[in-house]
């Protein structure tokens, strides 16, 4: 002890106000334990967002370098030059999302309600998915729609495709490279994202609402339209926003599954990144692609009414 | 309040009973709860008196019998075309709609337009007007319960059901919405069936008990005289206390029985005993504890003729305010219960003393030895989740 003392005073320092530390280090303990997180979003959070911000005002080019010049502009071109691919995006996540709703709702009901000793069975295969890459489940969609496949067969035998192509979503009596598959693709790699928050709001509904509402003179239609649907309000907001959210950004589905003009805002701004290099009209369209998606959530979550739901 | 305006009639179950694979947990029962009656189902969680509830309410199939609403059979009727409405057990209100909308929800369902009015009033009625536009999770329990009650009343059902409405408030809101409820039902005239496990809720409120176990209605009547003339041990025990004396019939006497038990003779009105009348036969002799009095061993002596009495030791006494209890040790029956009014206390009547009880025999009733003497003794207390 008195060699430590004389050799290496620092090593004592700490050691002095060792009554008082225990508390001081209790009540830092919250704060310690959110330093990795935060460290974690600083860095690949608000710093690769503070770069892309300054990248989308440079101007130059690759050879003489790019240098922040404060080039608004760049934000008004893009949207003029690639406002229908912004467009496109919209519409399809939009059709992809109410798709997965229409799809993902009475499947999370059955498991909810009806499934009994299934239901973590179901859940599973719901997840099972996931197992696989996602690049090659899309891939495996190029082959489900390959023109003269049988899913094309069928649609066709049965006059599908003449009210998809009237539509205006498929053409030429092929599914393949048209807005149809791309729709599809979404659709199929969103659904999980619908399934699980759908079912979670579902199954917290306590049952004895349901004998309420029918012991009160509700038919079990309007048991479902009364007192079900809208209880099951903030799983159908958090599941259309997990679809729609990433489902606009997607460039696979359009890449693998589309066609030239089936191209999604995801697609140009890869395409600006990657081959193009023109990285300012590339950050510009993210952040406005960033913005769009913040203002139709923040309209959509007030129009929905969920807050004193969720 | 204009009171209902259908002519009601009786519930009436017939040979009613239902089995979940091989469990039964109703037998086939023969019910008729008179139209107008505040009727109470009285027993332990698990006793079946839930599931008669959901029974009449339409919540639950039954495997076999009839149920009956006046003349209409309506056993085979979902509950929406029911005109049986519930209070359910944690009232189930609609959390995404405020108190105004979950009691006009029954009337909106029958496509009636114009509910403003008939809400006010309902409303009103259970003193929540200035609740209206809340939502249920912003009020208390006993808001809740008066919300529940509403949603229900406002459709003037043939029948109201309430199961267990009481059991999540604490002891002084529920004696409140005991008194609410009674009154609620007087003013309405509309048949409740109300099923309970607190004793004391179904004597306060109701005007017939049936007392349920293991699946059956044990014993039906008013309170008074289920607590007076109980049948069976289980309802002997499950209302109030009672004290048990294993004896044999030694004699008859004109209009009242003899029995022994041990080395001392009781007497009793051999109306009083649904057990074997015939000498020799075994029964269980009952007194409530109120009902007994208690005297110090020297003043034996001066107990007036004629009553029946017997010698013990106090093992325990208990203050509780009105009331003195003590528990004594007998030879014919070892923890024999009396509760003594505080009028004047005998500074004596400690643990350890030589005492006499004493009472009246009329107060002294007997049931067949043939059953269990500690049935229904065990109150149950837990929140019951029949």
């Amino acid at each position: 002890m008195t060699t430590t003392l004389t050799e290496a005073p620092p090593t004592k320092e700490p050691e002095d106000p060792a009554p008082r530390k225990p508390r001081k280090r209790g009540r830092l303990v919250p704060y310690w334990l959110l330093l990795p997180g935060l460290l974690w979003l600083v860095v690949f959070f608000a710093l690769p967002l503070v770069y892309q911000a300054s990248t989308s005002v440079q101007t130059g080019s690759l050879e003489e370098g790019f240098k922040v010049t404060w080039h608004f502009a760049t934000y008004w071109d893009a949207l003029t030059a690639y406002w229908p691919q912004f467009l496109r995006s919209v519409l399809y996540a939009g059709a992809a999302t109410v798709l997965c709703l229409l799809l993902g709702y009475p499947l999370a009901y059955l498991i909810a309600f009806r499934a009994g000793r299934w239901r973590n069975i179901i859940l599973v295969l719901v997840i099972a998915p996931f197992f696989t890459s996602f690049l090659i489940r899309t891939l495996a969609w190029k082959t489900i729609l390959a023109d003269g496949g049988p899913v094309v067969g069928a649609l066709n035998s049965l006059h599908v495709l003449d009210v998809t192509s009237w539509l205006g979503v498929t053409a030429d009596d092929r599914v393949l490279a048209t807005p149809l598959a791309v729709i599809c693709g979404l659709t199929y790699n969103f659904l999980p994202f619908m399934i699980l928050p759908l079912y979670t709001s579902l199954e917290r509904i306590d049952g004895r609402l349901h004998e309420a509402a029918g012991d009160l003179y509700a038919k079990p239609s309007t048991t479902f339209r009364k007192v079900t649907f809208p209880l099951s309000m903030p799983g159908v907001v958090s599941g259309t926003l997990l679809t729609f959210i990433p489902a606009v950004g997607d460039y696979v589905n359009a890449d693998l599954l589309g066609s030239t003009d089936t191209r999604m805002v995801g697609n140009v701004i890869q395409t600006q990144f990657l081959r193009v290099l023109d990285y300012p009209t590339a950050a510009a369209l993210s952040f406005i692609l960033m913005a769009a998606i913040l203002f139709m959530v923040t309209f959509y979550i007030r129009k929905s009414g969920t807050e004193d739901l969720v | 309040m204009t009171s209902a305006q259908e002519t009601g009639g009786d519930v009436r179950l017939t040979g009613i009973s239902k089995t979940y694979g091989s469990f039964t947990a109703v037998h086939p029962l023969d019910l008729t709860v008179p139209q107008g009656s505040f009727f109470a189902l009285l027993g332990a969680s698990g006793c079946g008196k839930t599931t008669t509830l959901r029974m009449i309410a339409g919540l639950e199939e039954p495997s076999s019998g009839t149920v009956h609403l006046g003349d209409q059979d309506v056993t085979s009727l979902p509950p929406y075309k029911r005109p049986v409405n519930t209070v359910f057990q944690s009232y189930a209100l609609f959390p995404h709609l405020d108190i105004f909308e979950n009691v006009a929800f029954g009337l909106r369902r029958r496509g009636i337009k114009s509910v403003k009015g008939q809400v006010g009033e309902m409303l009103d009625l259970v003193q929540l007007g200035e609740q209206a536009r809340k939502k249920p999770h912003q009020l208390s329990g006993g808001q809740q319960q008066r919300v529940a009650v509403a949603r229900a009343l406002i459709n003037h059902p043939k029948v109201l059901l309430l199961d267990e409405p009481l059991g999540a408030l604490d002891l002084k809101l529920r004696r409140q919405m005991q008194l609410e409820l009674k009154r609620i039902q007087t003013e309405v005239g509309i048949t409740f069936v109300h099923v309970t496990h607190d004793q004391e809720e179904a004597m306060t409120m109701a005007d017939t008990v049936a007392v349920m176990n293991g699946g059956r209605v044990e014993q039906l009547g008013a309170p008074a005289d289920l607590y007076e003339n109980p049948r069976t041990t289980f309802v002997a025990n499950f209302l109030g206390t009672s004290n048990f004396i294993e004896a044999e019939v030694a004699a008859t006497s004109g209009d009242d029985l003899v029995v022994k038990a041990g080395d001392c003779k009781l007497t009793l009105p051999a109306a009083r005993c649904t057990g074997p009348t015939a000498t020799g036969g075994k029964v269980l002799v009952g007194v409530r504890p109120e009902k007994i009095s208690l005297a110090h061993a020297d003043d034996a002596g001066r107990i007036p003729e004629g009553r029946n009495r017997i010698t013990g030791r106090i093992a325990d006494s208990s203050f509780i305010g009105v009331s003195t209890q003590y528990v004594v040790h007998s030879p014919v029956c070892p923890s024999f219960e009396v509760y003594a009014q505080n009028i004047e206390r005998d500074g004596r009547l400690t643990p350890g003393t030589e005492v006499v009880l004493h009472w009246n025999p009329a107060h002294t009733f007997a049931l067949d030895a043939a059953q269990d003497i500690e049935a229904g003794a065990s109150k149950v207390e837990e929140d019951a989740s029949a």
